[in-house]
């Protein structure tokens, strides 16, 4: 769309969302939070930006098709629930790994790859959705 | 009854008003573009409301859900105004009326 305050917008806005997609989503195990909203408003800051600029610029900014996207998504999942197997514990136990770096405790964990997972397959989803939305042509009959 | 209390009270009250009006704009606006607006406020009047919650609730956590709603709400709009532009146009070079 052209509109020079739609451009404008968009630039500031893409930064902010995509700033708070990170924050919900590393807030997420104890307090509200984590991947599936993380990825819900990761994927709004691509929407916004496909809409202001047109899908074409939008995949040159994504670097990686958005199918791709759930293919890492799912596989780090398959990851996070095969690291419980080497001590011999079932399938997606939670492991924790605590660092203590600088005097700062740094936790580490399986959950933490699983979330990875979520957030990369709601983003991938959503794009993809938006993608094939926004391609698509008007129909060429619109009786209203 | 202290004041904090009926001031939430008052806000909610107003805060309803607002909502009845807007819903009003919706069903009655003569064309698309006063609907589109309408709309667009009533997604602003609900981050009030969530806004107002948080306060009389004490808990922090709501404001998270005014801030997304904040961030989003106006994606649907901006949608709406694409496809208003993109419809006036089609029916503009088909010689037909919007």
């Amino acid at each position: 769309m052209k509109s020079l305050i739609l451009h404008t917008t968009t630039r500031l806005m893409m930064a902010v969302l995509v700033l708070f997609s990170i924050f919900l989503f590393f807030r997420g195990h104890d307090e509200p939070g984590g991947g599936f909203i993380g990825g819900l408003v990761g994927a709004g800051a691509f929407t916004l930006y496909a809409i202001a600029f047109g899908t074409e610029a939008t995949r040159k900014i994504l670097k990686v098709h958005p199918i791709t996207l759930i293919a890492y998504g799912l596989l780090s999942l398959v990851i996070s629930g095969i690291i419980p197997f080497f001590t011999g514990e079932p399938f997606l136990t939670g492991k924790w790994l605590m660092m203590e770096i600088g005097g700062s405790e740094i936790k580490l964990s399986s959950p933490l790859i699983f979330d990875i997972g979520v957030f990369l397959c709601v983003v991938g989803f959503i794009v993809a959705v938006i993608f094939a939305l926004e391609e698509e042509e008007l129909p060429a009959n619109t009786n209203h | 009854m202290d004041f904090f209390s009926i001031a939430i009270l008052g806000v909610y009250i107003l805060l309803s008003l607002a909502l009845l009006i807007s819903l009003v704009r919706v069903i009655v606006g003569p064309t698309l573009p006063d609907r589109v607006v309408a709309l667009d406020l009533i997604a602003f009047i609900v981050i009030s409301f969530i806004a107002a919650y948080s306060i009389s609730s004490g808990h922090p956590v709501y404001l998270d859900v005014a801030i997304v709603m904040a961030l989003i709400a106006f994606l649907g709009t901006i949608a709406f105004a694409r496809y208003v532009i993109q419809y006036s146009n089609k029916t503009k070079s088909e010689g037909g009326h919007v």
